[in-house]
């Protein structure tokens, strides 16, 4: 796509938010790689680091209605709807002011209120959770749409085609993706399927899918665009799948020497941010100067996240025993 | 049972059920149904026979054969605010979709603080020649996961009175409907709306000599037995759990220190059964006021077999019970 359908397609304003969030993703999760390795972080620490644009470009094509049923690697969904780097970084530091009030690690984070289902573990288990809301949505003549996804690996399991299926033959409005960054912890492509792109596996289900570079945040965006109008118009489910190469260990424990390094060096070219910058740049949106203030800006904002999280509580213990049960006999 | 004087003519346990769906469908527009073959067909053993043309496909919906799918969709339904009612067509299936119950389902409210208010309806339990797919009683896998309520009736008044409270509780909940009972036992019902609530165990035969605590299918035999027993002057107390989780543990203490000796009757298979877990807690809790083991009557641990001589040799049996009364008796 040329720089001025880019320009006629997506608002100057948007783009910079994008890019506002791409940086934010980066610096969050830099600083909680950082935690991790002074060992203020307990647990697994999973990044999008170089696949940000994902994140960023499918949350910021969705509605505030709209429900987002995320996978792992997905930081900058989260912090676009809402939460902010204070919560996320106490949800890190297992501080009662995280979202989970330390029930819950990392990434295991969720919100009804902001739309937002908690990641489950078990690659694949939203996707049926996320159809569900749709199916929802359409009992109830609702116009909202749900965006759910998982990595090649979550691919593989059952209810990725059981959800995928499903979702189809009642056309539900959901938009699946797919982050396929070519590795599932160390098990690469090669080994987890036999065809070579996951989106093959959308026509099995009579569904319209979709390659996309996923280090595009332009291009994601316009993409989950055309798939959440589709949904939205009672038309069915799509399916993305977003191209990208995870540059980190599977969680920041694992060096990835399994990993080609010149594959490595390659995607390095590839990099989100640097092509959001090169972006802005030649449709005269930003240069150097701003992207400077940017990274400055999101910065400060990850350095009071830190703040916030490392002056919270830590629970005392016995009220890991609450919420085991809801309560009342209609909580809606 | 019956505790009105409005009562209507005789239903089935499985008629009963087919009520408590059809009048909380009618008294809540959120409360929907899905599973395989519900619709058009009207579910395996007709419970929702006529519910389709009545409440139209998008509030009884015919899945694929998927169970982990459409149990993951009914909690993301529940979630956005819905009641989903799924069914399995044989408990034997729900473990095709353990995962989304256990892991999903039952963990979301205490990992995250979002309700999950939903039912699935389980066909469970043997004596109908079913085989190892088709007889199972898969409680015990989910007495263990937290975040689950686990119920299982015995009359056509529980049947209803358990389902009715299991959809308007705010919690996942497995509901185990016993198949052998389905049109075997018949009562009068009130016209009226009524709940059995959760939690709650009933104790359906009065008695001073022993506790036989139980639950589904196994009240009958149980009552049965403690008909038998009357004969030989042993009186036996029959407690009917009607809930699994919350386990009414107050309703069983008082039993057992009432009469001082136990027996613990299952139909699902002995090792790690409820049988186990009430055995445990009353070592723990009640230890003092025993005066004889704790006895278990359950299958042997194998799957359910399917010929009727083998199947009958692994079903607990009257004649069992009787035994291990008058063993427990002699204390």
């Amino acid at each position: 796509m040329d720089v001025a359908d880019i320009a006629k397609e997506i608002k100057r304003d948007d783009l910079l938010q994008m890019y506002h969030y791409l940086r934010l993703t980066r610096a969050l999760e830099e600083r909680v790689t950082a935690l991790y390795r002074q060992g203020r972080i307990v647990g697994g620490v999973y990044t999008s680091h170089g696949m940000e644009a994902i994140a960023v470009g499918y949350a910021s094509a969705l509605e505030r209605d709209d429900v987002i049923a995320p996978y792992h690697r997905d930081m900058g969904a989260f912090l676009i709807r809402g939460f902010t780097t204070g919560e996320i970084l106490a949800q890190y530091l297992g501080r009662r002011t995280g979202p989970t009030k330390g029930k819950d690690g990392n990434v295991h984070m969720g919100d009804l209120r902001r739309g937002v289902f908690g990641f489950v573990s078990h690659l694949a288990d939203n996707l049926p959770v996320a159809t569900g809301a749709a199916l929802a949505f359409k009992i109830r003549g609702e116009s909202r749409v749900v965006f759910t996804g998982t990595g090649d690996g979550g691919s593989s399991r059952g209810d990725f085609h059981e959800a995928m299926n499903f979702a189809a033959v009642r056309k539900l409005p959901v938009v699946f993706f797919c982050n396929n960054n070519q590795y599932a912890y160390s098990t690469p492509l090669r080994l987890q399927m036999a065809i070579p792109n996951v989106v093959d596996r959308a026509k099995a289900y009579g569904m319209p899918g979709e390659i996309v570079d996923g280090n595009d945040v332009a291009a994601v965006y316009l993409a989950a665009k055309r798939a959440i109008a589709i949904a939205r118009e009672g038309e069915g489910p799509t399916f993305l799948e977003f191209k990208t190469m995870r540059m980190h260990g599977h969680s920041e424990h694992d060096p990835a020497k399994y990993v080609p390094r010149e594959l490595l060096e390659d995607w390095k070219q590839k990099d989100p941010i640097l092509k959001a910058e090169r972006l802005l740049g030649e449709l005269g949106y930003g240069e150097e100067s701003y992207f400077q203030r940017v990274a400055e800006q999101v910065k400060s904002e990850v350095e009071a996240g830190v703040e916030f999280a490392e002056q919270s509580p830590l629970p005392e213990g016995p009220e890991m025993l609450e919420g085991v049960f809801a309560d009342g006999a209609d909580s809606y | 049972m019956v505790t009105t004087a409005q009562a209507t003519e005789e239903v089935s346990y499985l008629e009963a059920i087919s009520q408590a769906l059809d009048e909380e469908m009618a008294r809540d527009e959120r409360v929907f149904l899905m599973g395989e073959d519900i619709g058009t067909y009207g579910g395996a053993f007709k419970i929702t026979e006529g519910f389709l043309q009545k409440y139209g496909e998008w509030r009884v919906l015919d899945t694929p054969l998927a169970e982990s799918g459409f149990v993951g969709a009914a909690i993301g339904a529940a979630m956005m605010g819905l009641r989903p009612v799924v069914e399995m067509q044989f408990a034997d299936f729900i473990s095709c979709a353990f995962d989304q119950i256990t892991e999903v389902a039952a963990k979301n409210h205490y990992r995250w603080g979002a309700a999950v208010p939903m039912v699935i309806r389980a066909p469970f339990g043997g004596g109908v020649h079913g085989g190892p797919f088709h007889s199972e009683c898969p409680e015990g896998w989910f007495f263990h996961s937290p975040g689950l309520k686990l119920v299982a009736p015995s009359t056509p008044y529980d049947a209803k009175g358990l389902l009715k409270a299991a959809i308007r509780d705010p919690n996942p909940v497995i509901y185990f409907e016993h198949k052998f009972l389905y049109r075997r036992i018949k009562s009068a019902l009130p016209k009226e709306d009524f709940i059995v609530p959760l939690g709650k165990a009933d104790v359906k035969r009065v008695g001073n000599d022993i506790s036989l605590i139980t639950y589904g299918a196994m009240v009958h035999l149980a009552l049965e037995a403690a008909q038998a027993l009357t004969k030989e002057g042993i009186d036996l107390e029959v407690v009917d759990l009607r809930t699994l989780i919350p386990l009414d543990k107050e309703t069983i203490y008082s039993s057992v220190r009432k009469t001082s000796k136990v027996i613990l009757l299952h139909e699902d298979n002995k090792t790690g059964g409820i049988g186990a877990e009430i055995a445990a807690l009353l070592a723990e809790d009640c230890f003092d006021c025993l005066d004889g083991p704790i006895v278990r009557v359950a299958p042997p641990d194998t799957p359910v077999p399917f010929s009727p001589p083998l199947e009958e040799f692994f079903l607990p049996k009257a004649s069992d019970i009787v035994s291990a009364a008058r063993k427990l008796a002699a204390y």
